[in-house]
C-alpha cells in the first residue's frame, strides 16, 4: 500500500512502517522554542532534573514575539531564555531576528525533517515537505533532553490544487476559502496534503502562508511535496545540500479528497472572531477599520511587502487608518529596503516595526482600543487576540490590507489600481 | 472518583480566551497569571469556581496556540477534569502531560452548574443534578500511561524513555 507525505517522513524517522493512526516514537530532527514558551519549557526541562540535550545544534531559541521586551517580566524571561541557550550551547535568534518560523523556513528546516516548535504555527516548515508541528512546554523540554517524541501517524486530507490565482488575489485568499469549506476544526488530528497540478503556480512563500494556517482548520501539520521550487528557494538561501525531492506515493490512501480550482478563487477575508467564518472582501464594503496590519508568520515575507507596495505607491493611507507593517525577518527588511518597498510604504503613511510577530498576539506594538476594528494579515481572529476582547479582527490578504487602508475600510484589492 | 459542578462554555474557546496574549507578561508568574484563567470568555469564573470542580465545554475547546500555561492556570484555579465534545490537539497533549484529565462526551445534556459525579476508571460522568448518566471515549493508551504517572515529567522520570 502507498504512503502518504506524512507516512513516508514518519516511516523513515521512527525506523517502522508507519501507516495512519499507529503511534510512533519519531527522531525530532529540529526543535525550537519562542520567548513565551521558553520560560515554561526550561522550567520544566530543570524540573525534570533533565541535565543535556539530546541535540544542542538542532534546539533552537527565538526572541521573536515580545521583541524587543516591552516590560520587566519578559525581560526577566529573555534573560532566562539566552543564560539557558548559552550554557548549553544552543542556536539563539535574539531580538530582531525576526519570527521563528520565517527563520525555520529561511535557515533550518529540511525536506523529510520532523520539526517540533513550541508554537502552534511550526506548520509552517510543512512548505519544505517537513513534518513540522506545534506542541507545549512539557513536550518540547523532553524532546530537548530526549531528541525523540511520540506522534500519533495522522490520516491525510488531499488538497488538490489546480489552474492559477487570478491578479490581486493570493496564497491567503485560498487557505481562508479552504478553512471555510473544511471548518474551523475540519482536520483535528489529521494532516492536510497539497497536491495537484496547480502547485507549480504556487511559490514557496505562497506555500508558507498555507502551510501556516493549516493549524487554524485544527491540522497536526500541512505537507507539501518537496519539488523543484522547493529546490530553487533552498538554493536561494544558500542551502541546494538540504535538498531533497519527496513526494506521496500515487497509491497513497486519503482519508478525504478535496478540489480546489484557484481560477475561483476571489479575495477572501475572515470576519469576528473565527477564522472559519469567511466572506469575500467585496461583500464586506463598507465596514470601517481603524488599523491595518500587514506581517506575521503567514504574510509577513518580501513577496508580501512588494505586494502592498505595489498597491500603496504613490498612495496615501486613509487618515482614519493606522498602518502598521512589520517584515517578517531582518532578511525580509534588509531585502524590502533593498528594493524600495520600504520606502514606499513609509511614504504612504506606514509604521514600520522591527522584524518579530509585532501587533499579532496582543501583547505590544499595536494594541487595538475598544470597538475598533483592524483588517490583519495574520492567522487568527480570535476574541482578544490583539490585546483588547472589546476589539474586532478581520484577515486578509497582503492586497486586500493595502487596499483597505487606502480606503479605509474592507476593500477588495481590485477596486484599486 | 471525582466530584463538583459543572462550569459550562460554548464551542471554539480559544487558548486566547483562557489566557491571552496580553498577559504574556504573567507566564513567569503562574499565581498571578491563573487569576485571569478563563477570563474573556467568563468574567466571574476564576473566583467562583472551587477545587474539583469541572470546565465543561462544546466543541474544538482549547484551539489556537501551543501555550501549555492555558491548562495549566485551568488545573491550578483547582478544575479536576475537562469535558468537551471535542478538543483541539495541542491543548489535549498538553493537558494530559500536566496530569489534567480531558474526557471526550456529549457535554450537550449537562447544564451549567450541575453537580457531576467522573469515574475515570469505569469512563463515566453521572450528572447528579439531571440523573442522566454519559460514558467518554477512553484515550491513547499511550496518554493513559502519562496521564496515569500524572503527567509527562514523572512519566518519563520512571520510564526514563518513552515506552509504547
Amino acid at each position: 500500500m502507498g504512503k502518504t507525505l506524512a507516512e513516508k517522513i514518519l516511516t523513515k524517522k521512527s525506523a517502522g512502517d508507519a501507516c495512519a493512526g499507529d503511534i510512533v516514537i519519531a527522531k525530532v530532527d529540529l526543535v525550537f522554542v519562542q520567548d513565551t514558551t521558553g520560560p515554561l519549557t526550561v522550567r520544566q526541562f530543570q524540573s525534570g532534573k533533565f541535565k543535556r540535550l539530546a541535540n544542542p545544534q538542532k534546539t533552537a531559541f527565538f526572541f521573536d514575539h515580545a521583541a524587543p521586551s516591552p516590560s520587566r517580566q519578559l525581560s526577566n524571561d529573555h534573560k532566562l531564555l539566552r543564560q539557558f541557550a548559552d550554557s548549553m550551547g544552543c542556536l539563539k535568534y535574539d531580538v530582531g531576528s525576526g519570527v521563528c518560523h520565517q527563520i525555520v523556513a529561511e535557515a533550518l528546516a529540511r525536506p523529510g525533517d520532523v520539526v517540533i516548535g513550541a508554537d502552534s504555527h511550526t506548520v509552517t516548515a510543512g512548505a519544505l515537505g517537513a513534518f513540522a508541528t506545534g506542541m507545549g512546554s512539557t513536550d518540547v523540554a523532553v524532546i530537548f533532553a530526549l531528541g525523540k517524541s511520540w506522534l500519533r501517524v495522522p490520516e491525510s486530507i488531499k488538497i488538490n490544487i489546480s489552474g492559477k490565482l487570478n491578479a490581486k488575489v493570493g496564497a491567503k485568499d485560498l487557505v481562508l476559502y479552504l478553512i471555510g469549506t473544511i471548518g474551523a476544526d475540519g482536520a483535528t488530528y489529521k494532516a492536510l496534503e497539497f497536491g495537484g497540478d496547480g502547485l507549480a503556480n504556487l511559490s514557496m512563500s505562497d506555500r508558507f502562508t498555507i502551510a501556516n494556517m493549516a493549524v487554524e482548520a485544527g491540522a497536526k501539520v500541512g505537507l507539501f511535496p518537496s519539488d523543484k521550487i522547493t529546490e530553487a528557494y533552498l538554493k536561494a538561501q544558500g542551502r541546494a545540500k538540504d535538498f531533497q525531492p519527496l513526494e506521496a506515493d500515487k497509491d497513497a490512501v486519503y482519508e478525504k479528497r478535496v478540489g480546489i480550482d484557484l481560477r475561483f478563487i476571489e479575495p477572501m477575508v475572515a470576519k469576528p472572531h473565527q477564522v472559519d467564518n469567511i466572506a469575500r472582501a467585496k461583500e464586506l464594503k463598507g465596514t470601517k477599520i481603524e488599523q491595518v496590519f500587514i506581517g506575521t508568520c503567514t504574510n509577513g515575507r518580501l513577496e508580501d511587502l512588494a505586494i502592498a507596495a505595489a498597491i500603496l505607491k504613490g498612495e496615501k493611507r486613509h487618515p482614519d487608518t493606522r498602518l502598521i507593517v512589520a517584515p517578517a525577518s531582518s532578511k525580509v527588511l534588509l531585502e524590502a529596503i533593498a528594493a524600495g518597498y520600504i520606502k514606499t510604504l513609509l511614504e504612504a503613511g506606514a509604521v514600520i516595526l522591527p522584524p518579530g510577530c509585532g501587533a499579532c498576539l496582543g501583547l505590544h506594538q499595536g494594541v487595538l482600543a475598544d470597538g475598533e476594528a483592524c483588517l490583519s494579515t495574520a492567522n487568527r481572529n480570535f476574541q482578544g487576540r490583539m490585546g483588547n476582547p472589546e476589539a474586532f479582527i478581520y484577515l486578509g490578504s497582503p492586497a486586500t490590507a493595502a487596499a483597505s487602508a487606502i480606503k479605509g475600510e474592507i476593500t477588495d484589492p481590485r477596486e484599486v489600481s | 472518583m471525582l466530584k463538583g459542578r459543572a462550569f459550562k462554555f460554548g464551542d471554539n474557546i480559544s487558548t486566547d480566551h483562557i489566557t491571552p496574549g496580553r498577559l504574556a507578561h504573567l507566564r513567569s508568574d503562574l499565581p498571578e497569571l491563573a487569576k485571569h484563567v478563563l477570563e474573556d470568555a467568563d468574567p466571574t469564573f476564576s473566583s467562583r469556581v472551587k477545587k474539583g470542580d469541572f470546565v465543561v465545554a462544546g466543541s474544538n475547546f482549547g484551539l489556537g496556540s501551543s501555550r501549555e500555561h492555558a491548562p495549566l492556570v485551568i488545573k491550578m484555579a483547582g478544575v479536576s477534569a475537562i469535558l468537551a465534545k471535542s478538543v483541539a490537539r495541542i491543548f489535549f497533549r498538553n493537558a494530559i502531560n500536566l496530569g489534567l484529565p480531558v474526557l471526550i462526551c456529549d457535554t450537550d445534556v449537562i447544564n451549567d452548574g450541575d453537580m457531576l459525579e467522573v469515574d475515570l476508571a469505569k469512563g463515566t460522568v453521572k450528572d447528579i443534578t439531571n440523573g442522566k448518566l454519559l460514558t467518554f471515549g477512553r484515550l491513547p493508551e499511550v496518554m493513559l500511561k502519562i496521564l496515569g504517572e500524572g503527567g509527562l515529567l514523572p512519566y518519563i522520570h520512571k520510564h526514563g524513555d518513552f515506552k509504547l
